[in-house]
């Protein structure tokens, strides 16, 4: 088990290297000229700044030559200047991720309980009314758009109702904690600072219900399934044979034995929405990785592009073997080697 | 204890019913089956599968499936079980009356220590004993089915133990609290036929050390001869022969159970091929008129396929057929 983990973490940094590369390469394959990002339409006739706004961005250097000064400088942990901001891609990236980390933790949380409690009641309560509405509630949540529902309860909280905030992870005016996790609810707690912590969850509830309801869609049918087939094995009757009550034989026997296929989905979803929660954050205004990919995209900022694509890269790999660890753990058959 | 207890059957079953099927549409699989164990006695239950030799018997202690119906009398020294509420059955279940089933495998919780799996059994029943007593006691229990090295056993997954250890470890799961009855549902007909030998010594020989009522179900007569006192056949959801197991081999009075003794394999005789009864048992819902076996009968009149066989009794000895011996004593 820790030799298999060693050995997964010693792949790593060759994997990171493919990312990197393939990132790099993928971006001089793009029609678009940076340029155009850098330089002002009315400039890019002077070819004294076009030169000079080359020779600034290293656009003037070789392909090889790139690559080799940015992987040199991705080790020292510089992954370039964005052409947007003006500011570090790894500063960025470092404000932008515990961001959307904060949102999709929070979002995660609330889909997996409420999409495992609901596929194991609708499992339970098979054919019943009740299995008929967590299904519909959960095909409900897999199948309507998220920038649809997202807009349709901001409108019904935010605007009509007036009950939460409308965007973004905090009062803009309120004063911010000092900066520990990057997550304003934990480093308002943190610092002590009550009112802030109050502030930053009545803006997370929203945005993580909203993305919390597709995963709970796609989590509760999995496990509503897996629940049905589980239910019917022979060892739920020994159970029962031995007294257990049927919480118990439910919770300790059946979803026990349907762990597997949830951490697949849990895990995936996780890695998933870190880099795919870009509608819900641009609804939200949430500052988040995903819309600073679509700026970058938009702007052909190639430093961010490579840098968003990175970093999403490696949270993939550290998901897969976070969610493969997890395997053994939940299923004593599996045995890694 | 009172003194009574001896006279009255430890379990005692009275045209027990089991349907299954939705919006009143329901066909019945157990017919009306009526059988009785004293205390320290096995009782075999032999018949084909899908008689509904094993759904009556989970029935009798309230495990049928959610689909199911049933009706009858069940009673468990003395109290009536059919209507008891299920935190009432749950009380008896694994502590009084213990069932162990077919695969080992698949009975077994895959994702569970064997260790967890007994110290529940034991705690389901014992709530003021530690976890760390349970183990104890859960390592002596599986010192008690033969099982080498316990304290290692228990740390291990069902995975880790070959077909007849699992099937110990379910022994050793059912008779952890002691019970007074034990149903063995076809705990053999899943393993190695060399293995199956020492399974039944171990039920045999815990049995008689610990004075349980056993019900062993088998679709395998010969596994009764040597281990049961007294013998129910089961046909169609029905009792169709009920005797003490020496009485019964000697002086079968239906034709159902001289097809089933012909069918055992003996090693004394040499013949080309093994008797089988001809044709299969009816579906559910479309038991033939008559008698339930007419169809297959090798003896069968027009009576039978007229008329249910009246129950002919001679001493203890049972049968339901037209032409066995004995008095009339029940028209169904």
């Amino acid at each position: 088990m820790l030799s298999y983990i060693l050995r997964r973490l010693i792949a790593m940094p060759f994997l990171i290297l493919g990312i990197v590369t393939l990132a790099f390469l993928l971006t001089t394959v793009v029609k678009g000229d940076p340029l155009s990002a850098i330089v002002s339409e009315r400039q890019m006739n002077n070819p004294e700044v076009v030169a000079a706004a080359k020779a600034r961005w290293g656009l003037d250097k070789s392909l090889p030559e790139r690559y080799a000064i940015y992987v040199t400088n991705l080790l020292k942990g510089d992954m370039g200047t964005s052409f947007i901001t003006r500011r570090p891609v790894a500063q960025d990236v470092m404000y932008r991720l515990p961001a959307t980390m904060e949102l999709v933790l929070s979002a995660m949380l609330i889909g997996s309980v409420v999409g495992i409690t609901l596929g194991v009641t609708a499992a339970y309560f098979r054919d019943t009314a009740i299995d008929h509405s967590a299904r519909f509630f959960a095909l409900f949540g897999s199948s309507i758009p998220v920038f649809w529902l997202g807009l349709a309860l901001l409108y019904l909280t935010s605007v009509k109702w007036g009950i939460l905030p409308g965007s973004g992870r905090v009062d803009a005016r309120a004063a911010l904690p000092p900066v520990v996790t990057g997550f304003i609810t934990i480093d308002a707690l943190l610092a002590g600072n009550f009112k802030i912590f109050v502030d930053a969850l009545w803006h997370l509830i929203l945005p993580s219900l909203v993305l919390g309801w597709t995963v709970a869609g796609t989590i509760s049918r999995l496990v509503r399934a897996n629940m049905l087939e589980v239910m019917g094995r022979e060892f739920i009757l020994t159970a029962r044979a031995k007294g257990a009550g049927e919480l118990r034989v439910v919770i300790r026997h059946a979803l026990r034995n349907t762990l597997v296929p949830t951490l697949t989905v849990i895990g995936y979803s996780f890695a998933y929405l870190l880099t795919g929660a870009v509608l819900t954050e641009t609804i939200f205004s949430w500052p988040g990785m995903g819309s600073y990919a679509v700026d970058a995209a938009r702007g052909l900022d190639f430093p961010a592009i490579i840098g968003v694509t990175i970093v999403g890269g490696v949270i993939f790999l550290l998901t897969n073997l976070a969610t493969d660890i997890a395997y053994v753990v939940a299923n004593p058959r599996v045995r890694l080697g | 204890m009172s003194g009574t207890m001896q006279d009255e059957p430890l379990f005692e079953v009275r045209d027990l019913r089991v349907a299954f099927g939705k919006h009143g549409n329901f066909h019945e699989a157990v017919r009306g089956i009526s059988l009785s164990v004293n205390p320290g006695e096995v009782l075999g239950i032999v018949g084909e599968s899908g008689s509904g030799k094993s759904v009556g018997m989970l029935a009798a202690i309230g495990l049928q499936s959610g689909n199911a119906r049933v009706s009858g009398s069940v009673r468990f020294r003395g109290r009536e079980l059919i209507g008891l509420p299920n935190s009432e059955l749950r009380k008896l279940r694994g502590s009084r009356i213990a069932m162990i089933f077919q695969d080992p495998l698949s009975s077994l919780n895959p994702v569970m220590t064997v260790g967890n799996q007994l110290s529940e059994a034991i705690l389901l029943h014992n709530k003021d004993l530690s976890k760390k007593a349970a183990m104890r006691r859960a390592e002596d229990l599986l010192a008690l089915v033969a099982i080498p090295q316990p304290d290692r056993r228990l740390q291990q997954y069902p995975h880790e133990f070959s077909g007849g250890m699992r099937q110990r470890v379910m022994i050793a799961m059912a008779v952890a609290n002691d019970p007074d009855l034990l149903i063995a549902d076809e705990p053999t007909t899943a393993l190695d036929v060399t293995v199956q030998a020492q399974i039944m010594e171990v039920l045999a020989e815990l049995q008689e050390r610990l004075k349980l009522g056993l019900i062993l179900i088998t679709h395998d007569l010969g596994v009764l001869a040597g281990h049961a006192d007294r013998v129910a056949v089961v046909y169609s959801g029905q009792v169709i022969e009920q005797a003490g197991v020496d009485d019964l081999f000697a002086r079968p009075n239906h034709p159902y159970t001289r097809g089933l003794i012909a069918s055992i394999p003996n090693m004394a005789e040499e013949k080309e091929r093994l008797f089988s009864i001809e044709g299969t048992p009816p579906a559910l819902g479309q038991f033939p008129r008559g008698c339930a076996f007419n169809p297959r009968c090798v003896e069968a009149q027009d009576i039978c396929r007229q008329l249910a066989p009246p129950i002919h009794r001679l001493g203890d000895h049972t049968a339901a057929c037209h032409f066995a011996a004995g008095t009339v004593e029940d028209t169904r």
